[in-house]
């Protein structure tokens, strides 16, 4: 078998030159030396099997970034047959110092100048094979997402896929910045010709709206208001349709079917492994349609322009307008959002957004929320104490953004390119959210049943016992954890509601029903007579800071690799919410009584 | 003079690109080198970053970092 290996630098459009080479059937592999997940594919190319790899996009071979480093790790440890670069061809101007500096590593290397289409509407000229000639490898013009010249650019790539491996050369040779200067420059002049002035174009003016001094702003808050909407409004009721399906399923079909067998496997069954499937597939519509939509503002380029918006304050915080759009966005659900941290490549960056997406009070969240608030509070005082939950929301991450910016973001500085204005294409949308959904039961599905499984087991032994009474382990872990849950005015009841809360945010009063013995639409009463206002609230703020939920550990797990960020991203939160309901709580009851 | 002192829709060359070797590889890369002509396009208020223009590439730079490109007077 054969193997190519696809560089370039980022937003050139190679990932969408390797969806267009290889289909819909990359999947992840390893790779000796490295730690991040590449995309690999297979297909086959005149007659041979070709195994094609899309290394991450970097700028220079330097090193300083993770990047960096996985590239230079992946070609010094595994050998290839073709070096594929793909680039811009309208930023020639600065994109061939890449390819100067590649070439200095002795592979076989073809280049693929991308993105043609734009070239030619800013009138810019490439003399393809004076370049061709000037740097010695082959190169091919084409618009890897309108399909232009793609067939010419294929078979490029077959006709110089040589026989022999090659790794990179000493990666120390490179020439310095310095001397790649003079090279490029030359090189530039003679081969690529821009016009004078650039026209007018539709991305300067459409800027001109959308970066307004005064108009940016709001116009950037009603994007992400509309698309909020767009998402949650369609993919609330689609992910209540699954699990209102799958509740049906269970009645009319699956728990039948297990009528004779004991209680206690039924139990376990439909309880345990049914529910815990059925939480991973509830999540599929909003993942689907968050990237759907997410794809449009990425691909867009206004991601980039929120950034330039909304990055002042932003910026103190150690993150940037991207973290907030996908904070934004977790106020929906946490999980998605947490997946969306992908666009962010500084790892610091990235981990810093993950640590505050699940302080988002998102909807199930809200659900609870609406519920008690209803059950406890008067109807007037009820939309006030929902607002104060959503600023607390936002003070839970910013102060979390606060103490852990130095850790884990070290101020890096903002260089992030503006890119033209650009839509993507229906292929591009589909195959990013199909993607993006398979990893999701892939990478996490395993987890969260196991996490589903587990509940079941802590609320369902000794089997002698009522499902989540005092006398199950539950029960028990329960009683011992009081003297932690006594002082934020959390009862034993309460406490392991909240251990159902873990699975998922919106289970919490189901649980509660179960717990008191009653159904949903007595509980509400119940629930008045037990609790007072103090302890209630004090109950929301632990439910809305403490750990996020088993999904989004799953996914905060998938996203960082690291079991240490998602050790402290469980910890932390629960902390902090033991924290905040403690001073509630006591100086609450201090000061009124209870 | 620095690439923060530009006026606004002003273009003028580089002199100089200052600070750690990262970041200024990084600048290389992104077009921000010697000679080279660039133009601030606009402005974030409040001290938010800069948008400029370096050949046909549009980048967002913190004031912070645009304080480390040292400019060559535009002949007035
Ligand atoms: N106009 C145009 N846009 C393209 C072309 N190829 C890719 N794009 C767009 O460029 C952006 C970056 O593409 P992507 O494949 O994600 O780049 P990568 O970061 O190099 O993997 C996306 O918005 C693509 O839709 C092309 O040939 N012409």
């Amino acid at each position: 078998m054969k193997r190519i290996a696809l560089l370039g630098m980022p937003n050139t459009g190679k990932s969408t030159f390797f969806n267009r080479l290889t289909g819909a059937v990359a999947r992840v592999g390893n790779w000796p030396g490295i730690t991040v997940d590449l995309l690999t594919a297979k297909l086959l190319m005149g007659g041979d099997m070709v195994e094609v790899v899309d290394l991450p996009g970097i700028y220079n071979l330097h090193g300083y970034s993770e990047d960096e480093l996985v590239v230079r790790h992946f070609l010094e440890k595994n050998p290839i047959n073709l070096l594929v670069i793909v680039a811009n061809a309208t930023q020639l101007d600065r994109q061939l110092a890449l390819v100067l500096q590649l070439k200095d590593l002795g592979l076989p290397m073809v280049l693929l100048l991308n993105m043609v289409d734009e070239a030619k509407r800013l009138g810019i000229q490439i003399e393809q094979h004076k370049l061709e000639h000037a740097l010695g490898i082959p190169v091919a013009t084409l618009s890897a997402k309108h399909g232009i010249g793609f067939p010419w650019a294929r078979q490029l790539i077959e006709r110089n896929l040589n026989d022999t491996l090659a790794t990179a050369a000493a990666f120390s040779a490179f020439a310095s910045d310095d001397a790649l200067e003079a090279r490029l420059e030359e090189l530039v002049r003679d081969t690529v010709h821009v016009p004078v002035t650039l026209s007018e174009t539709i991305t300067s003016r459409l800027d001109r709206l959308l970066l307004h001094p005064l108009l940016g702003l709001p116009l950037f808050f009603l994007a992400m208001y509309l698309m909020f909407q767009a998402i949650y409004t369609i993919g609330t009721p689609m992910q209540n349709a699954v699990e209102w399906l799958l509740g049906l399923l269970k009645q009319d079909a699956v728990a039948p079917l297990l009528a004779h067998a004991s209680p206690v496997i039924s139990s376990f069954l439909l309880e345990g492994i049914y529910n815990g499937v059925g939480t991973v597939l509830s999540f599929l519509p909003i993942i689907v349609l968050f990237f759907l939509f997410m794809g449009i503002v990425e691909d867009s380029g206004y991601l980039s322009r929120a950034a330039f918006l909304v990055d002042a304050f932003m910026s103190r915080l150690g993150l940037d307008g991207r973290s907030f759009v996908m904070q934004l966005m977790g106020f929906g659900c946490n999980v998605p959002a947490l997946m969306g941290t992908r666009v962010m490549r500084s790892r610091g960056l990235r981990l810093l957004t993950m640590l505050i997406i699940p302080f988002s009070l998102c909807s199930a969240r809200l659900q609870v929320f609406i519920f008690l608030t209803t059950a406890v509070f008067s109807p007037r005082t009820a939309p006030f104490v929902l607002f104060s939950l959503y600023c607390m929301s936002f003070f839970a991450s910013f102060l979390t953004a606060l103490l852990y910016r130095r850790r884990l973001t070290n101020d890096e500085p903002l260089l992030l390119e503006l890119p033209p204005y650009r839509f993507p294409t229906w292929r591009q949308m589909v195959m990013r959210s199909w993607h993006e959904a398979k990893g999701f039961v892939r990478e996490a599905g395993g987890f969260i049943l196991l996490g589903v499984v587990l509940v079941w087991f802590l609320t369902n032994i000794p089997f002698s016992a009522a499902p989540a009474s005092a006398h199950t382990l539950a029960g028990r872990l329960a009683t011992f954890m009081a003297p932690a849950f006594h002082p934020i005015g959390i009862n034993d009841l309460m406490s392991i509601a909240l251990l159902f809360g873990f699975v998922a945010k919106e289970v919490v009063i189901g649980a509660l029903a179960v717990i008191y013995g009653t159904n949903e639409g007595a509980l509400s009463g119940i629930i008045a007579t037990h609790l007072n206002w103090i302890e209630a609230y004090s109950f929301m703020l632990f439910v809305l800071i403490y750990t996020p939920c088993l999904s989004a550990i799953a996914v905060l797990r998938q996203e960082s690799k690291s079991w240490r960020f998602t050790a402290l991203a469980v910890a932390w939160p629960l902390f902090l919410a033991w924290t905040v309901s403690f001073v509630f709580y006591q100086a609450a009851t201090a000061l009124i009584g209870a | 003079m620095t690439l923060e002192q530009l006026a606004t829709g002003q273009c003028a060359r580089i002199a100089q690109v200052e600070g750690d070797e990262p970041l200024r590889t990084r600048m290389f890369a992104l077009g921000l080198r010697n000679g080279r002509e660039v133009a601030v396009i606009r402005r974030a208020r409040l001290g938010g970053p800069l948008q400029i223009r370096v050949g046909s590439t549009d980048l967002i730079v913190r004031r912070r970092e645009a304080r480390m490109i040292t400019l060559i007077e535009p002949a007035a």
